[in-house]
This record gives C-alpha cells, structure tokens and sequence, in this order.
C-alpha cells in the first residue's frame, strides 16, 4: 500500500480533494439543454401540433377530431398528386441546374487567372440579400412591357409582341426554376470551390508530368475528390429547394392556375390563406414525410458513394 | 507550368465567366435602371434600354411616399441583430459541447438539430402561430425575432462545431492541469481562440436573419411600426398606383447595409463556411 502512495505525484491527489470537477456527461448536456429546449418549444412541439391537427378540422374556431378524413381528400385528389409530382419536378430540375452551374462556375473560380478575387465576391450577392428583394429585381425583369427580358427580346426581333414571362403556365414554371437557380448558385458554387482548392496539388502535377490534359485531369480527378461534397450539396439543396417558398410566393403566390404551386405554396395557400388549418396541417405532414423518405434513400446512396470514392 | 493557359483558353475562361456573371447580376441591374427612370417612362413601351432622363429622384422620393421606409430598414437591422445575439448565446454552450465532450445520445441530438434544417417555417406556421399567440408575441418584433432563432441554430451549431475541432486540445488541458474549471476554460482559453469563428458563425447566422425575415413578418406580425424591410416594401404598391422606380431604389438601398458587413468580411466568411465542407 505504501509503495503506490509513493508512485502517486503528491500533487494529483490533493487536487482531486480540493476541486469538485463535475461529470463530463452531465456538464455536456447541461451545455447543449438550452438549444434543445429551445428547439423542442419552437421547432418539435410545433411539429406535433401539426401531426395532431392533421387528423382534425381545424379551422380559425374550434376543431373536431375526423380521424384519417384529410389524407383521405388528398389521396383522392388528382390536383394534389399533380402538385406532389410538379414538385418533384421542381426540385429534381433546379438542383440539377444549380449543380451543372455551381461546376462550371467553382471551375472558373478556381482558374488560376487574374482577377478572379473579384469575380469570387460578385458571384455572391444572390445568395447574401434577402430572397424576397432580389426576386423584386426578377419581378421586373419578366414584365412583358417593361421589363429588360421582353423588351430585349423584341428589339432583336426574337418575338414581335411583348412575353408576359409569368403570365403563361410553361413559361412562369420555368421562370420560377430560373430565379430559383439564380438564388442557389452561389452556395453551390462556393462549397465546390471550398472542395475544389482542398484537392492535393500532387495529384495534379503527377498527372501532368504524366501528360494528361486539362480535361482529362478534371474528370479523373477533381470530380472523384470533390464528389462526397457535390453528394452532400445536392442533398442540402434538394431540401431547400423543396422547400423554396418565397420565390414562388412573390414571383407567382402559386398561379397561373397552379401551374408553379408546389407543395409548399399549396401548404400556406390552403393553412394560411384559407384558414384551413386541418387540411394544411395534412399537408405539412405529407411534405415531412416526403422529405424523410427522400433524405433516407438519399443518405443510403451517400453511403455507397462514400465508399466507392473512399471517403473518410 | 502546369497553370498557364493558351490565349484561346484565357479568352474562354473570361468568356465563360462574363456570362456566369451577367446571369447572377442582372437581376441588379435591372433594378438599378427601373430605380433611376421617372415613373411615366418606366411604364413606356415599347422598350427603351437607354434614356436621357435618367435621374436619382426615386432615390429622395421613396422616403416620402413611403414615410416609415427608413423604420423598416432599422427594424431589419434590428431583427437580425436580436436573432444573432440570442442564436449565439444557444449556439455556443452546445457547439463546445458537440465538439470537445462525449455524453449520453450525443449523435441522436446533433441528428436532430440538423434534422430542423428540413422543416422550413412555412411547415410549422400554424402551430407557430398559436404558440406565440399562446405566449403573447404575436405583432410584436419578438414574433419575427424567435422563430428566426429558432431556425438558425442548428447551421450555427453545425459550423462552430467543426471550427471548434480545430483548435488544439493541448491548451484545454494544461489549463485543466493548473486547476482551472470547465466554466472558466470554456470563458477565457476556448473563447478568446475561437473569436475569428465566433465572428463568421455570428456574420453568417445575421446574414441568415436578414433574409429570412420575409416569411415570418408576414404571417405573425401586422404591426406596421414593426415590419421589416422585406415586408415594409410592399407598401410601394399603393392605392392607385404602383411606384416601381422608388421600390427598387429601396430595395437597394435596404440590401447595402448586409452587403457592406458582407464585402469587409467575405473572405473569412467564405473560408469559415466552406471549412466544414472540405474537412470530409
């Protein structure tokens, strides 16, 4: 027993006496209650509500329980199951854009040419001012009369009458993905340069001592290291573009004839426009449920690309 | 060199990048051109790209045909510095404790705070709504201000986490061997290192406040004083008409103040951001 007295420093043993250092488990969660409890009031229970309300027929006074009565409307509602394809439509179509976009403009970026500092910092702006006012400038932009797009247009003598961009079904789903775009480039652009520079040198240089060409280095290269990052954006931006609100709400609110409501804008058209709180909550759930679905079958995929491109 | 390109390439490289840029800016432009036309010649067809009475009027017209415009532009600056406050005051304690603890469910937690990241406000509006009721807050800024907090904790948790892992551990732990406690480590070691985080974490979550506010003004808060930019510009579409020249001259100049923090600070904020992208 002596012995290990002695092996002790004599010091370890008197701080122990002296301070009380609480469990790391405890002060851990100590640290993190407040955001989670934040979360729970505003961001969970809410969520709850929303399943409850769903099975009911809430409107601005009083609610009476209908069991499955909602989903039922909706799974027998051709306009709804429109939306629901419309929307994936949306989503699938703009993430790839941003994606072929954000590509071609990290690539740019990452030239090694003059000037590109301050094309760094002029492809942001979409991304740092607030979505509604830059779909202000979009607003203007496809104003048939007025508006520099038509005006352009019929001045090269591409049409001869002014395009109402936003009048016509085609057109206005379209010109909404094309905001859409303009409004997620940047991020994507900035996250595939962030990958793009975290590349090794050395791969390139061995690959140009050994001849390949600049082409051949992109696809053999940068495109394998970059891809568990092109993976985890496409994710990112399929969940915000599903969710893309505001551009569909200021450009369109969802018109004309429903021709750009995706399931979000069908969502508050239905809960916050019409007072329908039960059928809007049915609704959010669905949209949950969708975005669940697709985020699991999406993270199984991110797996197997990890893997193949042997990620950390 | 590896680097250097042909005339040809070089040409195609700026060739390619005016392009890209003329499709994020033109959006800008155009607001600029429809800001300094006189309201008669905006509404002109057909289409004039260039004119000679040009001028800055909408520029001094707007705070008179919208008298709380500049208000709204306070309220903005306001909102998004109450919801970078109380989103760093949550974000913090939790960030440190994500990067540098073990504890029971940790990765179940962090799983579901980036889950938050699916749900949009526009999911929860009614439920939310009835909550804040519930709590008094409708029609007030605290209406815009908390579900704005809300939604922007988990990027803030997510980013200062993996800022966080890179400070060296070393220090923590020679101040715990000098008998520090965890309180005083966190206040005066980890802190002060993670200031330059702290500050793009901070930047990127304002930058995040000042545009969401949109959504969250116009279903939970009819209080005109109150309003944000965003919502405040709707109210150039008056009565009988619309004064489009003056809206996008407030647009702009409700966007400057973000842009100005944004242009100081955008080379740490973009290292910052993309830093969690690269490490994986």
């Amino acid at each position: 027993m002596t012995t290990v007295d002695h092996d002790q420093p004599h010091d370890t043993e008197k701080n122990t006496q002296r301070r009380f250092v609480m469990p790391e488990g405890i002060f851990a969660w100590l640290l993190v209650a407040p955001a989670l409890i934040f979360i729970c009031i505003i961001v969970a229970w809410p969520l709850v509500e929303t399943f409850r309300l769903s099975f009911t027929d809430a409107r601005i006074a009083g609610e009476n329980y209908v069991g499955f009565e909602n989903y039922a409307d909706l799974a027998g509602d051709r306009k709804f199951h429109a939306t629901i394809w419309r929307t994936f439509y949306w989503m699938f179509l703009s993430v790839g854009l941003k994606l072929v976009l954000g590509l071609i403009g990290a690539t740019l970026l990452n030239a090694a040419v003059p000037g590109k500092a301050l094309f760094r910092v002029l492809v942001m702006p979409p991304w740092v001012i607030p979505i509604a006012i830059g779909c202000i400038g979009w607003l203007w932009l496809y104003n048939g009369y007025f508006g520099l797009l038509s005006g352009m247009a019929q001045r090269l003598g591409i049409t001869d009458g002014p395009i109402e961009f936003l009048a016509y079904k085609t057109s206005a789903f379209y010109s909404a993905i094309v905001t859409d775009v303009w409004v997620g480039t940047p991020m994507v652009t900035l996250f595939l340069l962030a990958a793009m520079q975290g590349v090794s040198r050395d791969l390139y240089e061995a690959a140009w001592v050994d001849g390949a060409s600049r082409w051949y280095r992109f696809r053999r290269i940068t495109i394998p290291q970059i891809m568990p990052v092109i993976v985890s954006m496409a994710l990112l931006s399929a969940i915000w573009t599903f969710n893309s609100f505001e551009i569909i709400w200021i450009l369109t609110e969802g018109g004309p004839r429903g021709a750009t409501t995706t399931l979000i804008v069908d969502t508050y058209k239905t809960a916050i426009g019409n007072y329908k709180f039960g059928e809007g909550a049915a609704r959010a759930v669905v949209i949950v449920i969708l975005l669940a679905l697709f985020s699991l079958i999406y993270m199984f995929f991110l797996n197997k690309v990890n893997k193949h491109y042997g990620s950390k | 060199m590896m680097d250097r390109y042909t005339r040809l390439q070089l040409v195609g490289i700026y060739a390619a990048a005016a392009v890209f840029l003329t499709f994020i800016l033109l959006p800008f432009f155009e607001m600029f051109m429809a800001s300094l036309r006189p309201l008669e010649h905006l509404f002109r067809s057909p289409y004039q790209f260039w004119s000679d009475d040009f001028s800055f009027d909408a520029y001094r017209q707007m705070w008179v045909t919208v008298p709380l415009l500049g208000r709204y532009i306070l309220n903005s600056i306001y909102i998004s510095f109450m919801v970078t406050g109380m989103t760093m005051i949550f974000v913090i304690p939790a960030a440190y404790a994500f990067a540098r603890m073990d504890f029971p469910f940790k990765n179940a937690t962090l799983a579901m705070f980036l889950g938050v990241n699916m749900f949009t406000g526009a999911v929860l509006l009614i439920p939310l709504y009835r909550v804040l009721r519930t709590l008094g807050l409708l029609n007030t800024y605290w209406a815009m201000i908390i579900p704005g907090v809300a939604f922007l904790i988990p990027t803030g948790i997510w980013l200062l986490r993996s800022y966080l892992e890179k400070i060296p551990r070393e220090l923590e732990e020679a101040a715990y061997v000098d008998g520090a406690n965890r309180i005083y480590t966190l206040r005066r070691v980890v802190l002060p290192l993670a200031l330059p985080g702290l500050i793009v974490v901070g930047v990127a979550v304002f930058i995040g406040a000042y545009a969401q506010q949109f959504l969250f003004a116009i279903t939970f808060n009819q209080t005109r004083e109150y309003q944000p930019l965003p919502a405040g510009l709707y109210e150039f579409i008056g009565y009988q008409s619309v004064t489009w020249n003056e809206m996008m001259a407030a647009a702009l100049v409700g966007v400057l103040p973000v842009m100005i923090i944004f242009l100081f600070l955008q080379k740490y904020l973009v290292a910052g951001l993309t830093a969690g992208a690269v490490k994986e």
